[in-house]
């Protein structure tokens, strides 16, 4: 389809029981799609955060945003994007770690700042951080040289602070 | 310890009560007189209470789906919320048709289910299902009551929540443990919903631009939808169409917000709705809906809808907007008020309407309400639309309420009965649901208790909640059921017919016969197979005060036109059972 983008939509809930369910079932329910979701309660554990990536097209996004206003605990929809915050995701990779390849695996951890987080006489496991973009290539990288599991967490993001655009505080 | 506030003070001097009472005190606290419902295990302290609790009357049915289209034609009829009341289980499941039905044509309703104890919960307990989980996407909100604390402030909630924006069904599911614990009984007095804010007023600047742009418009049309019935916004609409000199057409749900013997008036518009209405709206510059989710019922091809024109839409509910239709002009809000507010604009300022251009669209629709659907079939058999035309002639003068079925019948209705006031006609349009008439005409007649409450129904549709009959006998509630029977499912035949080669696949329905079953419930039972004993048969059943059936026997191959077939665009109206099309503009 034309003009599909990814959108990340954050919602900012009550924390109560259920409440994931509805945000989920809208979705379904209405024929909309998740590319990712994260959900985990803010600083005040009244409220949760989640936030879910959604593929469509702009009227899509818009019925969705509506859509997820109109649920009672919904307190705040926004759809964020690269430019007003900033975003990672978490990836945990086991990788055959071959004689020959165990260097060339420290190698690419090294470039994409990954952790070695577990290590057995077969396998490497790595930890890594970072935009989608980064978290894709990193697989990539990895893949000839033989994943044995993946796991990869939703997006999670957070709005940029602008107030050093102030001129108060330049 | 921990030093009491005086209001709590008080409180510990009062006798606690049980959570089937503080149940009931809450319904009393929201003003609630009649209750439809069901008993059943999880339930019995409920029942308990209720048995020398003399300020609310539970209306008891004959099956939970009943309850449910009782309540729901209890609200349609009087504007405030249904509440219903049934067990856990399968007293909760039996609900999920109604309650989806009122979140479909936005009718206030609060649906009391009874639900195992919480220790119990998830076990595949007897009588165990979790209906806050099924009915989470067609229900406005719903509750599963952990505490009995709570339970106060969850009812007002619900009654809020039911009530205001679009208003909807919200279920609360009482844990048969919190019907049972004691405590004390204080109502909250304030709502804390901060996610929960329906915008009322319209945007301002929205506003000023709708009205420009209908006053400058060369050929506006209106649509009224069930909106303009919620925000009893019928004198506004009225008037603004006056002022403007702008035809306005109703969507199935809008059906008497705009008098229909009314020269601006043009009738239902959509799937069987009327030529003219169509044309106007397919012709049309500026489209003015109010209160209308644009149904593919009423929209045709969507591509094709009202294509030259721009959209103004008033909707409370933000979903509804650019949804299906897009909108030019959106404005969110209350149609009662943003209506008022345009009013009051229009009246304060100098804005010339376009008065010639207007004169010669509303001849154009003149000249358009030529092309009529007459009857198709000429048979010894009483025809359908006769029957119909009959039953509102007679009943015109009693200012009756009108409630259907889903079918053939129901759009006969809507065509052939002329509605001057909202709230007379109730019938299932979102969700289509047959069954749905006789048990809403139920709740129709306990909330409208001297009027005149008639249930056109059909064959099909009647006998999916037929056994309501004793309810109406138990409570003697004199609703006339006019039975159209043709010995099909006379829509779904009809597309048949047109559509698959005549092949009518399990369309054809045979029926008990409604008379003696009448008798049998202890009701009235009548037979017209004559056009000449229609009157006199209806005089009977109107003047016995009782509960009645009368069964039409019909000619079955009548068809309903006009008819725009389902994704065509509304402009190819077909008038008659010949293949000629419309030219298409």
């Amino acid at each position: 389809m034309t003009n599909e983008q990814k959108h990340t939509i954050s919602v900012l809930v009550r924390n109560e029981a259920g409440v994931l369910s509805r945000v989920v079932d809208l979705f379904s329910g209405r024929g909309f799609n998740i590319e990712s979701l994260t959900v985990a309660p803010t600083l005040d554990t009244d409220f949760s955060r989640i936030t879910i990536v959604s593929k469509g097209q702009t009227g899509i996004i818009e019925q969705i945003t509506k859509q997820l206003n109109r649920l009672i605990p919904t307190l705040k929809v926004l759809e964020v994007t690269d430019d007003d915050s900033v975003s990672n995701e978490l990836i945990l990779v086991k990788v055959t770690a071959r004689d020959e390849c165990r260097s060339e695996i420290l190698r690419i951890a090294e470039i994409f700042n990954a952790k070695i987080i577990d290590v057995s006489p077969k396998t490497y496991t790595l930890m890594a951080v970072g935009e989608e973009r980064q978290i894709t290539s990193l697989i990539e990288l990895l893949r000839p040289l033989g994943i044995k599991e993946l796991v990869r967490s939703g997006k999670v993001a957070i709005s940029r602070e602008n107030s050093f655009m102030n001129i108060k505080n330049i | 310890m921990k030093k009491l506030s005086p209001e709590q003070q008080d409180l510990e001097k009062q006798e606690k009560l049980s959570g089937a009472e503080i149940f009931l005190e809450c319904l009393k606290k929201e003003d609630v007189k009649e209750i439809f419902g069901y008993p059943g295990g999880v339930i019995l302290t409920i029942y308990e209470a209720l048995y020398n609790c003399t300020d609310i009357k539970h209306y008891l049915v004959r099956h939970e789906q009943a309850a449910i289209h009782a309540a729901e034609g209890y609200a349609r009829v009087t504007g405030r919320p249904g509440v219903a009341l049934v067990t856990s289980g399968p007293g909760a499941c039996n609900t999920v048709t109604g309650i989806a039905n009122a979140y479909y044509d936005g009718y206030p309703l609060v649906v009391f289910t009874g639900q195992v104890g919480l220790n119990q919960i998830g076990n595949d307990a007897f009588q165990e299902a979790d209906i806050v989980g099924i009915t989470r996407s067609c229900c406005k909100h719903n509750y599963l009551v952990s505490d009995l604390k709570d339970l106060p402030r969850i009812i007002k909630e619900a009654f809020h929540i039911a009530t205001t924006g679009k208003p909807g069904p919200v279920v609360v599911d009482l844990p048969k443990c919190i019907l049972s614990d004691k405590s004390h009984f204080l109502y909250p007095d304030k709502i804390k919903l901060p996610g929960y804010n329906p915008n009322y007023e319209g945007h301002p600047r929205q506003m000023s631009k709708a009205l420009k742009l209908l006053c400058e418009a060369r050929r506006p049309v209106i649509i009224s939808g069930g909106g303009v019935v919620q925000s009893n916004a019928y004198k506004e609409l009225i008037e603004l169409a006056k002022k403007l000199n702008i035809p306005v057409c109703n969507t199935l749900m809008g059906t008497g917000t705009y008098p229909s013997d009314d020269e601006l008036s043009l009738g239902m518009l959509g799937m069987h709705g009327n030529y003219w209405a169509n044309f106007a709206v397919c012709n049309c510059d500026i489209l003015f809906a109010i209160g209308t989710r644009f149904n593919d019922r009423i929209t045709g091809c969507l591509k094709r809808f009202a294509k030259d024109a721009q959209v103004i839409h008033i909707d409370i509910d933000p979903c509804a907007i650019s949804k299906n239709v897009k909108v030019d002009v959106p404005i969110v809000g209350d149609a009662k008020l943003v209506l008022n507010s345009m009013l009051k604009e229009f009246n304060e300022s100098t804005y010339q309407i376009n008065k010639e251009d207007k004169e010669d669209w509303l001849n154009q629709i003149k000249e358009w309400k030529n092309k009529r659907a007459l009857p198709q079939v000429k048979s010894s058999k009483l025809n359908p639309m006769i029957v119909i035309k009959k039953l509102y002639k007679i009943t015109k003068e009693y200012d009756p309420i009108i409630c259907t079925e889903v079918g053939q019948h129901q759009m006969w209705t809507a065509q052939l009965f002329k509605f001057n006031k909202p709230r007379r006609l109730v019938t299932s349009g979102g969700l289509g649901t047959m069954g749905f008439g006789f048990p809403a005409a139920i709740g129709a007649c306990i909330g409208q208790k001297d009027k005149l409450v008639l249930n056109i129904a059909g064959d099909g549709s009647i006998q999916m909640n037929i056994q309501e009959l004793a309810t109406c006998v138990d409570y003697n509630l004199p609703i006339i059921v006019a039975v159209i029977n043709n010995g099909y499912l006379g829509m779904v035949r009809q597309w048949q017919e047109k559509l698959f080669n005549k092949h009518y696949s399990q369309t054809k329905i045979s029926s008990p016969d409604f008379v003696k079953l009448a008798q049998s419930y202890g009701a009235l039972g009548y037979r017209v197979e004559k056009e000449e004993d229609i009157e006199i048969i209806l005089k009977q059943a109107i003047d016995a005060k009782r509960p009645v059936f009368i069964d039409f026997i019909v000619e079955p191959y009548e068809m309903v036109y006009p008819w725009v077939l389902s994704g065509h665009p509304l402009n190819q109206v077909l008038l008659s059972n010949e293949p000629c099309q419309n030219e298409e503009l």
